[in-house]
């Protein structure tokens, strides 16, 4: 250990500030989020770009992030408002249902987008070093963008069958705060796994098709048994939804929902962000 | 006396050796206990079980480097050079041991990392300029630099996919180029580009080490380059340090090593030589022998052929062809070019040529030579171009031979007179 006390007493008489020690395990539970403030600009570079790279070299570019929640909304509307006339709380049903589309296609496309992060920027992993999380975490903030061009559409809807917003409004950044904890994650923790179980990418697109049914997308929370409800809401998406439909629509919510909802996505974002922490060391001997 | 800017500490790094333990199948997993799941997930080499197929890429590596000093690494594939470079850039993380760095850490160990190729030049500087670790403001600082160091003015908002693979290139190394840590640690970049640009690329590295005091690790299979840019250099054998000094001494030892005694008859492959050149054709073969016999070694005074195994990846017109004899790490003693006299350059298809290059009389004294060969294009006007070059690749003993007027030591290269056969058409075609 004299060495290490002679590394720390000639490190402070230089006078470069920046000292990094490479050595086999930091040890540390959580991933080093000052390093990650540090680089934020790769991080809002790698958002950039995977916007800006999303909608290249297609013919109608950015409006695809529209596009999918509006063709959804469709057909939800013929077969679940017209053939099952399932009841929407008292508002137009299209809207109903878009309205939790816009942070489901979120959750869901931010979710499959960070999950195969890793793989698809395995040449920054093993090229270079910036902390790793930031590639997940690009993939979660450049769909957010996508969320803000279908918000749009949301709001026009929302002029054209003349309803008021409530003051829940105020409310929206945390309910987006909630679904992206949610899909960050269990993203990182998809992406961990990746690099060493490609069983992965198989897995993603099922459990998101799996997901929406358990998500009241098409249907409104309302519908499930008050046994299951508790249970329900551990679902993350559940009070996401719901808070979107009471900030933009003014249908009533379930605040333990909420709370539920908003613990189970705190606890996701924290078990991703461990297995994370403790796989990420490998990534670049691994992928 | 401050501190040395790296400080590398009984570094070991081991890899798992097979398949086991990447792309493992759910079902291993899902017929394994969870907690055992977490177990692997913290460090696979701590499991019992593990312990018997690895290797170690380094191990015992001790060294330290000045502030400003410019440290090159040498050693042959698999050395353990890139496994180091990683650990001090902190990609990998090392499984024993440590390395400290004191300052802001740059690494260039690929060009072009992170370049997107439907971005455009422009967009592609800023987006690698914020991977290597500039912020925005010095990227916007230095963009008319990198633009101006790159050349590339008519084409920076062109995508990169439609850029040839020297514009890229140039792109990439001139945003790294203007890359200003403390530490800057590059990887073998130069193997790519053309020897103007490499030229270039050296210049830069100097000035940066020389002009603004940074730090430089520099690994390249090219010595010369390595000579060039480094007072001291570290040679890896193995994963160890095999030597350690200055680099005059360590390049010279490390030769001494590598050029292997090679027998009359035998080939040698160059394709992994140490290289210079563009590439476009490159040599994969060299064999050598007397004319007299086959497998007899070449006599003093007697005829040299030299069969050589190019391979063109593209067409090619070659109007030089040199085979080259000299002493051991000592000055060049014969250079027959049977093409740079003709008006007649050599029209190479895609593929693989064998050609053969005969010199008539080898007016060398008995003794130990090396052969070198290159190739290029250039002549009347037109800069020169080396395609591939590759230095002391072959070790040629010569016998006593049939008369006694040999050349031996410091007199002034004189061309030999010499014969080139195109043996054969291209043995396999492009689409």
């Amino acid at each position: 250990m004299g060495a290490l006390a002679n590394v720390t007493k000639t490190a402070a008489d230089t006078l470069a500030p920046i000292i990094t020690v490479n050595e086999p395990s930091s040890g540390k539970v959580l991933p080093d989020m000052r390093a990650i403030g540090r680089s934020r600009e790769v991080l809002y570079f790698l958002t950039w770009r995977d916007v800006k790279v999303r909608y290249k070299q297609t013919a109608i570019g950015a409006a695809w992030a529209i596009l999918q929640p509006l063709i959804s909304m469709l057909i939800f509307t013929v077969i679940f408002s017209h053939w099952a006339a399932l009841p929407s709380q008292g508002v137009p049903y299209p809207i109903f249902t878009y309205c939790a589309l816009v942070p489901w296609t979120f959750f869901s496309t931010a979710l499959t987008q960070s999950s195969g992060s890793l793989l698809l920027n395995e040449r920054l992993v093993t090229r270079v070093y910036f902390p790793r999380l930031i590639i997940p975490l690009a993939a979660v903030c450049g769909t957010l963008v996508d969320m803000g061009l279908s918000s749009i559409v949301l709001v026009v809807m929302m002029v054209f069958y003349g309803i008021a917003p409530t003051i829940g409004l105020i409310f929206v950044p945390f309910f987006v705060l909630v679904a992206s904890a949610a899909a960050i994650g269990l993203g990182t923790l998809l992406a961990a796994l990746n690099v060493r179980f490609r069983d992965v990418r198989y897995i993603v697109p099922f459990l998101v098709q799996l997901w929406v049914f358990v998500t009241p997308v098409a249907y409104s929370s309302s519908l499930v048994p008050e046994k299951w409800r508790s249970f329900y809401a551990l679902n993350p998406m559940v009070g996401v939804v719901e808070g979107f439909r009471w900030a933009f629509l003014g249908v009533p919510m379930s605040g333990v929902d909420l709370a539920i909802s908003t613990l189970s996505a705190t606890a996701m974002l924290f078990v991703g962000l461990v297995v994370f922490r403790r796989m990420e060391d490998t990534f670049a001997d691994e992928i | 006396m401050s501190a040395p800017a790296i400080t590398v500490e009984d570094l070991g790094k081991r890899y798992q050796l097979g398949e086991r333990e990447q792309y493992m199948a759910l079902r291993d997993l899902l017929a394994s206990a969870p907690s055992r799941l977490l177990g692997r997930m913290k460090r696979s080499e701590d499991e019992p079980g593990d312990v018997r197929g690895h290797t170690w890429a380094l191990r015992d590596i001790n060294f330290e480097v000045e502030p400003g000093e410019v440290l090159g690494i040498i050693g042959s594939n698999g050395a353990g050079k890139s496994t180091l470079l990683k650990i001090l850039s902190q990609i990998t993380h090392p499984t024993e041991g440590r390395a400290v760095m004191r300052g802001r850490v740059g690494s260039l160990l690929e060009v072009g990392s992170g370049f997107h190729p439907e971005l455009t030049g422009a967009e592609n500087i800023r987006l690698n300029g914020a991977i290597l670790g500039m912020s925005r403001s010095e990227v916007q600082a230095r963009f008319d630099d990198i633009v101006a160091f790159s050349g590339l003015e008519r084409f920076l908002d062109t995508p990169v996919k439609r850029y040839s693979t020297g514009m890229y290139m140039r792109l990439a190394f001139a945003v790294a180029a203007h890359l200003e840590p403390e530490i800057l640690i590059i990887d073998e970049v130069l193997a790519v580009g053309d020897v103007e640009f490499q030229e270039k690329c050296i210049g830069r590295m100097s000035e940066l080490s020389a002009g603004h005091g940074r730090t430089v690790l520099f690994v390249s299979h090219n010595l010369e380059a390595v000579k060039q840019l480094c007072p001291r250099s570290i040679w890896l054998e193995g994963g160890r340090v095999r030597d350690d000094g200055p680099t005059d001494d360590i390049v010279h030892r490390y030769l001494q090593q590598n050029v292997a005694m090679t027998n009359a008859g035998a080939w040698t492959d160059v394709r992994n030589a140490n290289r210079m050149g563009t590439g476009e054709v490159q040599f994969e073969g060299v064999c050598f022998c007397g004319s007299d016999n086959a497998e007899g070694a070449p006599r003093s005074g007697g005829r040299l052929t030299v069969d050589l195994v190019v391979n063109a990846h593209r067409p090619v017109r070659i109007s030089s062809l040199a085979v080259k004899v000299s002493i051991p790490r000592g000055p060049l003693l014969i250079e027959a070019d049977p093409l740079i006299n003709s008006d007649l350059p050599l029209e190479l298809d895609v593929g693989q040529h064998r050609m053969q290059v005969e010199i008539e009389s080898l007016d060398l004294t008995p003794g130990s030579y090396t052969i070198g060969v290159s190739m290029g294009r250039g002549g009347s006007g037109r800069a020169w171009s080396v395609f591939d070059a590759v230095d002391d690749v072959v070790r040629l003993e010569v016998d006593g031979g049939f008369h006694s007027q040999t050349r031996r030591g410091d007199r002034p290269v004189v061309p030999s007179r010499s014969t080139l056969n195109h043996l054969s058409v291209p043995v396999r075609r492009a689409q």
